[in-house]
């Protein structure tokens, strides 16, 4: 499954996925679609994923992005992923639609913070953290689609394996996405 | 077929013959004869509204919504085309980008006819920049909470409560973007109003906007009225959707 030593050949598709302000519930559903992912590794290599630990981005026919674009780092990650490759799709309702942490979008950053690390329940050493390695928080969480272009939408919470396998083989066989209605699901 | 059968006027939904009555609309035609077109405002008993779009069909070379145009002895209509299957999208699409509709964490998800009614359309993405609209909770009723996140100005509760609860407790002010529901009380606060759970306007909501408390999560998420089946078999398109209860839907309804 290592994508750098298996190229060569050239004839698989490389797959990149990121988690962005996501809780991995998506990733995990991928890796749901149980003897199939033996079926997918014969399609498909991996790119930088946090599957394969790997950390930089080569140039990819796919890239998965769950969650959505809460802070700095989300959005350079999200920006060379688009750049990088040729197919985007948004998975999962956090990427479709900002999702769960999207829902601080209707309270101020300022009093998230507040509440979070200065006058909330319990707290040792209040204070808001400042370290400069800590991205930046975006005012409100995004969709992916208001930050790059995206081409496949699949929405669900997380998809179902069989949606995603349904995605792939969408992707992989360049139609649009129809999903029957058992796997279409916003939660 | 009968001379009554015969003799009665009909007009084809989408190359289908469907028989009305003089003054019946498209909507009610279609729904008398079992065949489903998508709907939001519109419900069986209560004064058309035509507010929400999702019904808009082609008649005749014309774009109206089926709730409230009346239908005509041999009219052509055309609804589940690819054209107007887009139009619908994009108005739920609208809808879903105006307010927040955030399903996983939503009590009604599965049983909410703006979720289902999107699934029928196949809608994958609100598409448009969400608005996130800062919008407040009414939890002072002691039985409902009313979420103004999730309303999308239907207002069947306020035709429910004026028209069959005879109570007149919700309206809706305001022009346009600043449209909004509002209840018949200085403090506006649904739990100075006279409202009940026992009213009809505490169950017709078609999202989560009205809840009842302590029943969130009596049927769990997935095996809910819109998880088990579609909303065009068990959506106010059947005679009494609650006469029996629905049973998971085994086969796999394809999307176009």
């Amino acid at each position: 499954m290592n994508a750098r030593t298996e190229s060569a050949a050239g004839s698989k598709v490389r797959v990149a996925t990121a988690s962005l302000a996501g809780c991995f519930g998506c990733h995990m559903s991928l890796l749901d679609i149980d003897e199939r992912i033996l079926e997918l590794v014969e399609l498909v290599e991996f790119d930088r994923t946090p599957l394969t630990d790997t950390k930089t981005f080569g140039p990819c026919d796919l890239g998965l992005v769950e969650g959505g674009v809460a802070n700095a780092e989300n959005v350079a990650v999200l920006r060379e992923l688009r750049a990088k490759c040729r197919t985007l799709v948004a998975v999962g309702a956090c990427a479709v639609t900002g999702g769960i942490p999207a829902m601080r979008n209707s309270v101020p950053l300022a009093e998230c913070l507040d509440e979070a690390f200065v006058h909330g329940m319990g707290l040792a050493n209040p204070g808001v953290p400042d370290d400069p390695e800590l991205p930046l928080l975006l005012s409100q969480v995004h969709p992916i689609h208001e930050v790059v272009r995206v081409d496949y939408f699949l929405p669900g919470c997380p998809p179902s394996a069989d949606a995603i396998w349904s995605l792939l083989t969408a992707v992989l066989e360049e139609r649009p996405l129809h999903l029957p209605l058992q796997q279409l699901h916003y939660d | 077929m009968s001379n009554d059968e015969q003799s009665q006027s009909t007009f084809t939904l989408d190359g289908r013959r469907i028989p009305f009555t003089p003054g019946q609309t498209i909507m009610d035609a279609a729904l008398a004869a079992g065949v489903y077109i998508p709907h939001l405002c519109h419900k069986p008993g209560y004064a058309p509204h035509g507010s929400c779009r999702v019904c808009v069909v082609r008649a005749d070379g014309r774009e109206l919504s089926a709730c409230t145009a009346p239908a005509a002895a041999d009219m052509s209509v055309e609804s589940e085309v690819p054209d107007i299957r887009a139009l619908r999208v994009a108005v739920l699409q609208m809808l879903f980008a105006e307010g927040n509709h955030v399903c996983p964490a939503c009590e009604a998800s599965g049983n909410c006819t703006l979720q289902a009614v999107a699934y029928h359309c196949g809608m994958l993405t609100p598409r448009f920049p969400q608005r996130f609209p800062r919008r407040a909770v009414d939890a002072s009723h002691p039985d409902v909470i009313l979420d103004h996140n999730r309303c999308i100005l239907c207002e069947l509760c306020v035709r429910a409560s004026r028209d069959h609860d005879g109570k007149a407790v919700f309206a809706v002010s305001g022009r346009g973007i600043g449209s909004r529901l509002i209840v018949d009380a200085p403090s506006g606060r649904l739990g100075d109003t006279d409202f009940s759970a026992e009213d009809a306007a505490a169950h017709v909501c078609p999202v989560g906007a009205i809840l009842p408390r302590d029943e969130a999560f009596r049927t769990p998420i997935g095996r809910r009225r819109f998880d088990v089946a579609p909303v065009s078999r068990v959506g106010d398109v059947a005679p009494d959707p609650d006469a029996e209860a629905p049973v998971p839907d085994t086969a796999t309804e394809v999307m176009v």
